[in-house]
């Protein structure tokens, strides 16, 4: 498998798609992945039903995203948001009068602007009357958002759904600690002196310690990174692979910013500072600089590191060990009939979505394996018919482990249920112009960059049908079919 | 305490040979130049770093014996030999367990110390070249690594182990009168420091990875792995071994050092018992609390003090000459045959002779939510039984319910649990007041109070709402069996499960069947019982069924003593003086009054004259009153809320004078009145052997220690017979008879050992 990996990314930059897809396949043990894209034809031509709306993505945008104490820094959530809503706005010229509701996915919320939505879109301008409400489902927020649109659109309450996701980082709500929050609420109902005297005489130094939000598992108290870490062990991924896929995805993400592919970007003129037009957090680097870099979580032997992680914060040293990105993502989704009488060119459908959960202890970042063979048998397609992955990158351990998880008969026999592999993924087309690891992964707004991307890329590439996968905290995960609307 | 102390950990060192094992590892290596396979050992060469893997056949578990430690320096010699191996890693291929320890059966069968002592020094000199090694060898720790295991473990140049709650290290020879002879006695306080190291090897704890990273005794440690291209076991074993042998190599080539930097309170004690002074007074207090606790009836503990105290005081030579002699003169002793009889009887107990049952009990249902209900529920709960706690009353509901998350809640202030894990475990128990969900219940447990027409009320209502299949267990300690079945529909169904008091701390099931009582039954009731990790007998119905019956004319000659004059205080000193972990008075005291009385006139009427002696009227008196015991705040004693110093209640005295009897000057030293309690209970505990009510002595045994607390320095009522001499007992019974009539009359099979020395119950 190294190999393959290696020789992929070295190739890539420099060679265009098909050739790498044909000096890649070669080395494929996999039978099924030998018929090129050329001769494929599709198991289904396409995956409108009848008597359900067709649902589509008019255009979606995302400011750039990134790494956290930088130019966002002293900014809120909403601003954020708003900044992507303005983008939006702009990209679509959408009359904002139009828009029916809105809704964005969210992680660490900040408490002044709990319902995020909403202070983003009043403070973007839409109607007073646009309701909006917020979701939250870890890493798969925006998925949440998007597919919280899909239902008000297909159940007819709706036409046009703004759909987004926000993550500031740079900032997160740091509580005193339930000692001091006690003392401080009782106080406020303590009436006499004396029982104010009674009370502070009950103050302790250690109530002042803070609490930070929890990057662990509730459940498990396990971080993510160190999860992740130890599936990379079950999955017997060496810290190289690791590091080599890291490798190229900052490679590809560097080479889709310098040809411009990330047309999803909005320049954002952030308030006292420079405009912002690129995501900062692409650093390309040398598999030797990476291999310097220690273990960042299992410490001394573990595979996970800052170089190999989504932006993660090195030489932090509480449990306030975050991935930390900025950045938010909106987009405009409405039914294919409101789209076309409107005017619009959409640019792809939303199709059928699945989430899956499992054991958030060992299987926390699997979710991508389970949600990939699910979402295929419901839409009726198979990995074939696939022209596009756009996978969520939480650490390059994490996707080589779903990699060899869905490429293993014995995982598939003993976890899944099923009686085969899910099969083993075409590199060629997987997360070709970067992913989370060097994009960045501000949590809430990841979901709606995976679909712009796979939506861009079907419309560049000639592609129908794109899987956007992603796990997330909790041990859930998400899938969704995304069709290139025809042009 | 070392006594309960003992028994709690001895189920822990049972469970480890239970564990779940799926079956043989066989692996490739990849890169191994050499591959020689032997029957215990077989090592392949990775680089430059040779994994040698313990894999004993035929058997769940690793264990040290003279074959296995004869191959292992055979392979150790190997690899010194061999120039291109630079270092070595020893690892298990079993899942859950790394080494449990020294084979017991090999010290069974020691005649003499000399021989015990043999082995010893046999132990001694392999782990000695161990630590010498000039090429670092790593110990690879997955699972139990115990007793002569930790040694290995602790002579090896660096030691990881996997963060399981499998993975679990300690010294656990006390519990078998036994001392760690290959070592342990001399490396132990070297390694975490001369207060841990007695803690380990006085307690005999089991030490969870955690924690002994902290105290010094692991140096790394491996997390298990979940699923991942192959099953979790198998795969964190190989992720252990690969992890070791990065380590290895990093040792042969001085990248990293074996030392580990102390914290500040390590160094302050360290530098305190480099001082000679200090160490003097850290031997007398740890004599002190020994003698005091083990009342002089438990040799081992006094003799791991000496060995290690030889070994710091008088240099390494005589540390080890110590060791192995004092190994020898405990491997011996008749209170390490008794605990190590303990032992195998615990494991035989663990068990379920009559098989699997056709249905899983998946769904349970307790009725009463008193203290033996909730405690069976939050034995079950937190086993993943789904159980439903029925009472009558709102308030008797929740305080079961609050009994049982307050057993789990300790869990977490213990962190044996997270928060996390107590309220999923918690989600398991439903309390209602009514039959909803019985139609679903595979067993009920009634735990409602013991009056036979308030059973058989509860038997008939429970009766018209659930399943065919559902079993029906009574939680009675003396009803019998048949009895309460009289009014069932399905006596096969029908049967008696006795829990003992508190269900969540003593180990015992008394199981009861009836004649009616099927087989499947019975398998599905000893099914959950192991499920809930307690050590089961299986009993005939009758009066009192073992436990309670031999409890009850031991209560009588207590009863008899205290009304002959000696002072509660006093009987309480010399029963604990005999090995008793609880006195006789305060054992009445916990028990409750008011349930001695109610035993003793049952059985009385049963049993008659024989079960004589104490007047039961001192009982009821005592109910009159409200002496119901702990549970009231008064009995013998006065208990207070907090308090631990309990003092006599002197609102007894009258009751006293009014049935005072004269003493017998002639039976009535202190070893006499130790002797009258222990021979009746004998006697008895024979009794039911002979009368079929238990099928084995060991079942005996177990149920008597582990159950009644008798004195397992003496390994149960049968152990002591064959240890003490048939002969010598019923000299005491006569003696006693003499004095008091039938009530010390010795049974038959009593009388048969006695008469023919060569019988014996093992």
């Amino acid at each position: 498998m190294t190999s393959i990996w290696t020789y992929t990314f070295k190739n890539l930059p420099s060679t265009s798609k098909w050739a790498l897809g044909f000096c890649v396949r070669p080395l494929s043990c996999s039978s099924q992945l030998r018929a090129g894209p050329a001769v494929q034809t599709k198991s289904k031509k396409t995956l409108a039903k009848p008597n359900l709306r067709n649902i589509v993505v008019v255009d979606g945008v995302r400011i750039p995203f990134l790494l956290s104490g930088t130019s966002y820094k002293d900014l809120m959530p909403h601003d954020l948001a708003r900044a992507a809503l303005l983008g939006l706005l702009h990209r679509t010229s959408i009359p904002k009068e139009v828009v029916d509701y809105i809704t964005f996915g969210t992680v660490i919320q900040e408490v002044k602007t709990s319902n995020v939505a909403r202070e983003a879109a009043l403070g973007a301008g839409f109607s007073d009357k646009t309701p909006a409400h917020t979701v939250t489902m870890a890493c798969i927020s925006s998925n949440q958002a998007m597919t919280t649109a899909v239902g008000l659109i297909a159940s007819g309450q709706y036409d046009v759904v703004v759909a987004g996701g926000v993550e500031l980082m740079s900032d997160v709500p740091i509580r005193h600690s339930r000692k001091m929050r006690k003392m401080m609420l009782d106080f406020n109902k303590a009436k006499t002196l004396g029982q104010r005297l009674s009370l502070l005489s009950k103050f302790r130094l250690n109530f002042l310690s803070p609490e930070l939000p929890a990057v662990a598992e509730f459940s498990t108290s396990e971080t993510m990174g160190h999860s992740a870490d130890r599936l990379a062990a079950a999955f017997a991924v060496s810290r190289r692979e690791q590091d080599e896929y890291a490798l190229r995805s900052h490679s590809l993400a560097k080479k889709a910013q310098d040809e411009g592919l990330l047309s999803d970007v909005v320049p954002f003129k952030v308030p006292g500072k420079d405009t912002v037009s690129k995501d900062n957090g692409i650093r390309p680097s040398s598999l030797e600089q990476m291999a310097k870099l220690k273990p960042a979580f299992i410490k001394p032997y573990g595979t996970v590191t800052a170089a190999n992680s989504s932006f993660l914060v090195e030489r932090q040293r509480s449990s306030f060990n975050l991935l930390r990105t900025d950045g938010a993502s909106a987009m405009l989704i409405m039914s294919e009939d409101k789209a076309l009488a409107m005017g619009y060119k959409p640019k792809a459908y939303l199709r059928d979505f699945v989430y899956v959960s499992q054991d958030p202890k060992d299987q926390l970042l699997l979710g991508p394996t389970y949600a990939t063979p699910k979402v295929l048998e419901k839409a009726g397609l198979t990995m074939n018919d696939i022209d596009v992955f756009e996978f969520h990158e939480a650490f390059s351990g994490q996707i080589l482990a779903n990699f060899k998880a869905m490429d293993s008969d014995w995982f598939a026999q003993n976890y899944m249920g099923r009686k085969t592999k899910v099969g083993s993924l075409p590199l060629e087309k997987f997360n070709t112009w970067g992913g989370s690891l060097s994009l960045g992964h501000p949590f809430g707004a990841t979901g709606c960059r995976l679909v712009m991307a796979a939506a861009n890329r079907l419309r560049k590439e000639g592609g129908q049908y794109a899987l956007v996968a992603a796990c997330a905290a909790g041990g859930q995960g998400h899938g969704m079919i995304v069709e290139t609307y025809p042009k | 305490m070392v006594a309960s102390r003992a028994i709690g950990s001895l189920s822990r060192f049972g469970a480890l040979r239970t564990l779940r094992c799926r079956g043989y590892i066989c692996r490739s290596f990849t890169g191994s130049s050499a591959l020689l396979t032997r029957t215990h050992f077989n090592y392949g060469i990775k680089g430059d770093v040779a994994v040698v893997r313990f894999n004993s056949p035929n058997s769940k578990v690793n264990t040290l014996n003279r074959e296995v430690q004869s191959e292992f320096i055979e392979v150790m010699n190997e690899i010194w030999a061999n120039d291109q191996i630079r270092s070595a890693v020893l690892i298990s291929s079993k899942p859950g367990c790394f080494i449990a320890g020294a084979d017991i059966n090999m010290l069974a069968a020691c005649k003499t110390p000399q021989e015990a002592t043999r082995i010893s020094q046999e132990g001694q000199t392999v782990f000695e070249k161990l630590e010498k090694s000039t090429k670092p060898v790593v110990a690879a720790i997955n699972g139990s690594c115990l007793g002569g295991g930790l040694e290995l473990a602790i002579s090896c140049q660096y030691r990881i182990a996997t963060k399981d709650r499998k993975t679990v290290l300690g010294a656990p020879e006390v519990l078998l009168g036994l001392l760690p002879g290959a070592g342990g006695t001399q490396r132990l306080p070297k390694m975490v420091g001369i207060p841990a190291a007695f803690d380990m090897m006085l307690t005999g704890r089991n030490i969870r990875a955690d924690r002994a990273k902290k105290m010094g005794l692991v140096d790394q440690l491996v997390e298990p792995l979940g699923p991942g291209i192959k099953p979790p076991e198998e795969r964190t074993i190989e992720y252990l071994e690969e992890v070791a042998v990065t380590f290895a190599k990093g040792l042969a080539d001085k990248k990293i050092t074996p030392k580990r930097d102390k914290g500040l309170v390590e160094k302050l004690t360290s530098y305190a018992m480099s001082i000679p002074f200090v160490r003097q007074q850290v031997y007398k207090k740890v004599e002190e609390k020994v003698r005091k606790q083990t009342k002089g009836l438990y040799p081992a503990p006094l003799k791991i003090i000496d060995a290690v105290k030889t070994g710091l005081e008088q240099g390494s030579d005589a540390g080890y000459l110590a060791e192995s002699q004092k190994f020898g003169e405990l491997a011996v002793t008749k209170e390490s045959k008794a605990l190590v009889g303990l032992y195998h009887g615990q494991v035989l107990c663990k068990k379920n002779k009559f098989g699997a049952p056709q249905k899983e009990v998946k769904q349970l249902a307790i009725l009463g939510a008193g203290l033996m209900g909730a405690g069976i529920a939050q034995v079950s709960v937190d086993k993943g039984v789904k159980t439903l706690l029925k009472d009558a009353t709102v308030a008797g509901l929740g305080r079961g319910q609050q009994q049982v998350f307050k057993g789990l809640n300790d869990k977490v202030k213990k962190k044996a649990l997270t928060s996390f894990e107590r309220d999923s475990i918690f989600s398991n128990l439903i309390g209602q007041l009514d039959y909803q969900g019985f139609e679903k219940a595979d067993m009920v447990i009634e735990a409602v109070f013991e009056d036979l027409n308030i059973k058989h009320k509860v038997l008939k209502e429970v009766e018209a709402v659930i399943p065919d299949h559902c079993i029906f267990a009574s939680n009675t300690s003396a009803l019998p069996i048949k009895e309460i079945a009289a009014v069932s529909k399905r006596p096969e169904k029908v049967i008696g499960m006795h829990y003992f008091s508190p269900v969540d701390k003593m180990q015992l099931l008394e199981i009861i069947t009836t004649e009616k009582t099927s087989q499947d039954t019975t398998a599905s009731a000893i099914a959950l019982g192991l499920k809930q990790g307690k050590v089961i007998i299986v009993v005939k119905d009758g009066p009192g069924f073992y436990t309670t019956r031999c409890l009850a004319p031991m209560m009588s000659e207590i009863i008899r003593i205290l009304q002959e004059g000696v002072d509660p205080k006093k009987l309480d000193s010399l029963t604990t003086g005999f090995g008793f972990p609880v006195g006789a008075a305060t054992l009445a005291d916990e028990v409750g009054v008011d349930v001695a009385q109610h035993v003793a006139e049952d059985l009385g009427k049963a049993f008659g004259e024989r079960f004589g002696g104490g007047n039961v009227e001192l009982l009821k008196q005592m109910v009159a009153k409200g002496f119901l015991g702990r549970k009231s705040g008064k009995g013998f004693y006065i208990y207070q809320e907090g308090s631990k110093n309990k003092n006599l209640n002197s609102d007894m005295d009258s009751i006293f004078a009014s049935l005072k009897l004269p003493a017998k000057p002639e039976v009535s030293s202190d070893e006499d009145i130790q002797y009258r309690v222990v021979t009746r209970f004998v006697n008895e505990a024979v009794m039911c052997l002979q009368e079929g009510i238990l099928a084995t002595p060991t079942e005996g045994d177990i149920g008597a220690v582990f159950g009644l607390g008798f004195p397992p320095c003496l390994g149960g009522p049968f152990r002591f017979v064959d240890l003490y001499g048939a002969q010598k007992i019923v000299d005491r019974l006569r003696k006693y008879e003499a004095v008091y009539g039938n009530q010390f009359t010795p049974c038959q099979l009593l009388l048969d050992h006695a008469n023919s020395p060569s019988k014996k119950f093992y």
